[in-house]
């Protein structure tokens, strides 16, 4: 995967082999960029850091949000990022990001098929599968297939729309409120949205099913 | 980001313009396309960084949004050109049976992608 994260600069991964290609080719354009101060060592660093602060809670939290709040999900809908910073989540990249809503008639699924794009500022790092060739192949091709096999059956008159995350936009599947949620505070309704469910190869949990997890 | 659903322009504004100095819009500042316009991806394999995948290279499409703000071109600035010129990008919406003969799911299966300006063609279609 390293020839495609370009766009995520990381420390090199403490290995024991030599380094690749597109190791070295990193090392050498980041020790330039420090050593023509266009950013310092301790940036690297916290930004290193504040990717750790990140993880799907956060899109939970946006999710439940949405679920209680009409005029919320309205404006999350039409702008995602400046919807966060009204929950003070900061977009950091230079990215957008739309939210996509399912509903009785349109389901939503996100793949990147070029590399792993992925709204980590509020994901966090995509699962190692979202990574792989056969998810991103096929998502495009066969998605009733994929979405089968992580468990999730999309009825035929069900639209299904494939998102490729290929530029300039992230993309944050807003998942149905299940049923039975009715008297659910914001906290409990967070419990049930879990990342697949955002990433949309899977339904947010119903309460039975996240009383069995 | 804004997604303008219509940006057809009216008569109103046509004759608004007439009263006013004309102002003369950089390269690339107005979208070229609007949504609802039927488009084809086009053929072409540039050596370097792009971000249209080939599987959706000759096939046709809608235009469902135009993606706001307009973008600098990111095959230029691979090769640390940029001259300034922003470009928009579209959410492309192409069927699936369009891209996979046969494609036996939903009938109105579809994909969205983003497509850069400099890759969409008008289509009759």
């Amino acid at each position: 995967m390293s020839s495609h994260e370009h766009e995520h600069p990381h420390l090199p991964e403490a290995g024991d082999g030599m380094p690749g290609y597109y190791e070295i080719m990193e090392t050498a354009v980041r020790e330039l960029l420090v050593e023509e101060k266009v950013f310092g060592p301790g940036e690297i660093r916290h930004m290193l850091e504040v990717m750790d602060t990140r993880t799907p809670a956060l899109g939970s939290k946006i999710v439940a949000r949405a679920w209680v709040d009409p005029a919320f999900r309205s404006r999350l809908l039409a702008n995602g990022r400046t919807a966060l910073e009204e929950l003070g989540i900061d977009f950091f990249e230079d990215t957008q990001l739309m939210v996509l809503e399912n509903t009785d008639t349109v389901h939503n699924v996100v793949v990147c098929t070029l590399c792993s794009c992925y709204p980590r500022e509020i994901l966090g790092l995509p699962p190692d599968w979202y990574k792989l060739k056969p998810y991103r192949a096929r998502t495009v091709k066969e998605p009733r297939v994929v979405l089968a096999e992580f468990g999730t059956v999309i009825p035929d008159d069900v639209e299904i729309r494939v998102s490729d995350s290929t530029a300039m936009i992230r993309f944050l599947v807003l998942p149905q409120r299940p049923e039975g949620t009715e008297n659910f505070n914001e906290e409990q309704l967070a419990a049930l949205v879990t990342r697949d469910a955002m990433i949309g190869v899977t339904k947010a949990l119903t309460p039975v099913e996240e009383q069995s997890r | 980001m804004v997604l303008e659903k219509s940006a057809s322009a009216v008569p109103a504004e046509a004759l608004d313009s007439a009263r006013k100095p004309s102002v003369v819009k950089a390269e690339g500042a107005e979208p070229l396309f609007k949504a609802g316009d039927a488009v084809r991806i086009s053929i072409r394999y540039p050596v370097g960084h792009y971000r249209v995948p080939t599987y959706i290279r000759g096939k046709r499409g809608k235009v469902e949004a135009v993606i706001k703000p307009a973008a600098v071109n990111n095959e230029d600035e691979g090769f640390g050109r940029n001259a300034g010129v922003k470009r928009h990008y579209y959410r492309i919406a192409i069927p699936l049976g369009e891209l996979w003969p046969g494609y036996s799911g939903g009938h109105n299966d579809g994909l969205l992608i983003e497509v850069f300006e400099t890759w969409l063609e008008r289509s009759s279609t």
